[in-house]
């Protein structure tokens, strides 16, 4: 049986060379559904990656009670100050956080720009932060410095430039890299400088480094405490809520997509595998005439099937990466109401899942077909013509 | 028996086939349809032609405030008609996940402004009489079974009470209709001004944008420039863009998202042509013994030629038609969930795109057998074997 099986399969793998156009119909179909799945799904991956490459297990936000994110927040002086006093605290940067509308380098509307107001700690404890062309801002002047994904995305954000706000221009001196996080889509300055030209007073996060260690947990010192009414909450934690809404959408509609696609690719795919069949039906009906049993001939077919599929996953996830891998795309990201870039992160895990797909398409594609070959009454098929 | 028989008898002659082309070509025209509408949302241009409502928002920054004042100095513009400001409340409704907007507004200036928000006198003579009043549109009192008279809490998270509290409370006093379209899915929950600008406990003075009802629709772009005009040198200049623009700023912000679409099209259409394509080749090849019997009987080479590429044309017409109808029941389906993202149903544009595509796809794929089979003599078809 085994050797009948390798036999017929040998056969049928030497006549595929017959058959290449309508081959190529399988090695297309499942090629393009499985390359716009990996290449939209390292979309999300890509977006994910650059929001919790941006969290620490040793800093949080302290934010106002109630809001989610830095933008609705809002945390006044003297509030700043107690915090600043409670043990565990390691570092304490008060933070103004707000966009500004401007045009992007790609289109004429405008889009979310996110301007950061820091303290000096704020450096310190975001040690991937560098500078990589031009200098840091000077503290208590109107400069800032621009990270190198706003830079790439924005229209204005050269060095040298000055970008409006309200009443005063801020003179742009630096490009920074924060290891491909969320900050490079960010330009930062003194929060001094941010207050003034937003005339704002107060401040609209803290961002702390503690000791996680503690005996009382840093987070229930400041969530206890009536006065000063804010919420704690740790930067991993923040960062992951924050790319779930964006990452499930992108996620969503790449599996959509894929799927509506591979219903067609399973139509083409069927086809393909019914003409391989119908051009050996007399070949087929022979063999079991002489004796041979169905099994063999039905996996002759589905490794045909298998074999073609394999090859369109392939082409398929390794196009995708040859294009994709490291294509800077930028979004809204909703919970931040901020743009953010970030690079497409066609994985491995992605390109395997792509290979996965096609094979089961494959198989769909490749079953129906393989039984209808085996079970073909045999004296009908060989009486004809 | 009649041509048209002739044609549908082609195409019976191996079904199987035929309804996997044809599912095919439906498949492909049902991405079309799907992905244009999705597309066109992102990246539909901004016209201020017959432009009936202007908003009138921060220069710099949409998170920026502007002053009440504003208001006033608006409606001195010639070429307003009537003005009302609103804003952005934020909060949540029992759990994040459950989220509908909630706008502070002037209810009569508002409700004014909007005639296609169908509200009862008596539901709108109540709401500007209850300062902690508040009316939602019918599909959201629907959603959460409400009733008129039932207190909504709702927890702030940008705007605090004067005493530090997070807590409003809104009494349901009128539920409203959206008349139009475009606005039917609408969640929209809208709380009385007065009461906001009270209890809130910063930004006191400030809101959020300006709505605006133009005289001449015509003369909706230069009014916007107008009223940025007057608040260029103050200390909060604005930017004026139409309605439409306005809400789809938010929508476009998800940017290459457009370019990806487009991208992904241009894979799909690629992939099915050459599916569907080398479907219909193979198949007339395997009849090219037929067709040569029928030139033998004294067909011309045009109209066997003809025959041929009408049959495509029946298969890739109405599986594109069925597709692109496909598309739009599907997107009917799910229409409340892409509203926020400003996608409806296609536009006849893009329709008339899917057909004209399905109509060359149709031809291309005839053409090329039907070159083949006025090429080869008749009498080499014959004797080849079939």
């Amino acid at each position: 049986m085994i050797g009948q099986t390798f036999e017929v399969t040998r056969f049928n793998l030497l006549s595929m060379k017959d058959r290449v156009y309508s081959s190529l119909v399988i090695l297309v179909g499942i090629g393009a559904v499985v390359a716009v799945l990996v290449s939209i799904l390292a979309m999300g991956t890509g977006f994910q990656a650059t929001l919790v490459d941006a969290a620490s297990p040793d800093r949080a936000l302290i934010l106002r009670k109630g809001s989610d994110g830095e933008m609705s927040s809002g945390v006044g002086q003297d509030a700043a100050a107690v915090v600043a006093q409670l043990p565990g605290v390691i570092g304490v940067s008060a933070e103004l956080f707000a966009v500004a509308d401007v045009p992007k380098r790609d289109s004429d509307g405008v889009a979310n720009l996110p301007l950061r107001g820091v303290s000096p700690d704020g450096f310190t404890m975001r040690h991937s932060v560098k500078i990589v062309q031009g200098r840091m801002f000077k503290w208590g002047t109107r400069e800032v410095i621009a990270g190198v994904k706003a830079a790439h995305e924005f229209q204005g954000v050269d060095l040298g430039d000055e970008l409006p706000l309200r009443d005063m221009s801020l003179p742009i001196v630096g490009f920074f890299e924060a290891d491909g996080g969320a900050y490079e889509s960010e330009l930062w300055t003194d929060v001094r400088t941010m207050q003034g030209a937003l005339r704002r007073p107060d401040f609209s996060a803290l961002r702390i480094q503690y000791d996680p260690d503690m005996e009382v947990p840093l987070s229930d010192l400041v969530e206890e405490d009536k006065r000063l009414q804010l919420d704690f909450i740790p930067e991993t934690e923040f960062y992951a809520e924050q790319s779930q809404g964006t990452t499930a959408i992108i996620t969503v509609f790449g599996y959509v997509v894929a799927i509506i696609m591979a219903i067609g690719a399973i139509f083409g795919a069927l086809n393909t595998m019914y003409s391989a069949v119908s051009v050996r039906a007399r070949e087929i009906a022979t063999l079991r005439a002489l004796g041979f049993a169905g099994l063999p001939v039905v996996v002759s077919v589905m490794v045909e099937a298998l074999l073609l599929a394999l090859l369109g996953g392939v082409i398929g996830a390794g196009g995708s990466y040859l294009v994709f891998n490291g294509y800077t795309a930028s979004t809204l990201n909703q919970a931040s109401f901020s743009q953010v870039a970030f690079d497409f992160a066609v994985t491995p895990e992605l390109m395997s899942l792509g290979v996965t797909w096609a094979l089961a398409l494959g198989l769909v594609g490749g079953l129906l077909p393989a039984v209808q070959a085996a079970l073909a009454p045999i004296a009908g098929v060989l009486s004809t013509e | 028996m009649t041509r048209l028989g002739f044609l549908f008898a082609n195409l019976g002659r191996k079904p199987m086939r035929t309804w996997l082309t044809f599912l095919s070509i439906v498949v492909c025209f049902l991405l079309f349809g799907l992905l244009r509408s999705v597309g066109t949302a992102f990246t539909a241009p901004p016209s201020f032609s017959g432009v009936e409502r202007l908003v009138v928002s921060p220069k710099y920054s949409i998170i920026d405030p502007l002053p009440i004042s504003h208001v006033n100095s608006v409606r001195t513009v010639p070429g307003v008609e009537a003005a009302t400001h609103s804003d952005w409340f934020g909060g949540s409704y029992l759990d994040l996940g459950l989220a509908f907007p909630k706008y502070p507004v002037e209810p009569i200036e508002y409700f004014d402004l909007y005639p296609e928000l169908q509200i009862s006198s008596e539901a709108l003579e109540a709401f500007e009489k209850t300062r902690t009043g508040a009316v939602a549109s019918r599909r959201l009192v629907e959603k959460f079974g409400w009733r008129v008279g039932d207190v909504i809490p709702i927890v702030a998270d940008i705007y605090p009470k004067t005493d530090g509290s997070l807590l409003w409370e809104f009494e349901l006093v009128g539920i409203f209709d959206p008349a139009d379209e475009a606005s039917a899915n609408a969640e929209d929950f809208y709380i009385h001004y007065e009461y906001f600008e009270e209890a809130k406990q910063h930004s006191k003075g400030m809101i959020g944008w300006i709505l605006v009802r133009v005289e001449d629709p015509a003369a909706a772009g230069a009014l916007a420039s107008a009223i940025d005009g007057r608040f260029e040198n103050s200390r909060d200049p604005t930017r004026t863009t139409t309605e439409k623009e306005y809400n789809a700023q938010f929508v476009k912000q998800f940017g290459d998202i457009g370019i990806m679409v487009t991208m992904i099209l241009a894979a799909v259409f690629f992939s099915i042509l050459l599916l569907v394509g080398n479907t219909m080749f193979q198949s007339f090849r395997e009849r090219l013994r037929d067709l040569g019997v029928l030139k033998a009987l004294g067909f011309s080479d045009a109209q066997v030629g003809r025959m041929i590429i009408y049959e495509a044309l029946v298969l890739t017409l109405t599986g594109g038609v069925v597709g692109l109808l496909l598309s739009q029941v599907m997107l009917m389906a799910v229409s409340s969930m892409l509203q926020s993202f400003g996608v409806s149903s296609l536009d006849p544009l893009s329709m008339l795109i899917g057909v004209m595509t399905a109509l060359g796809l149709g031809i291309v794929v005839g053409a090329v057998p039907a070159m083949g089979a006025r090429a080869v003599p008749i009498v080499e078809i014959l004797r080849a074997r079939a």
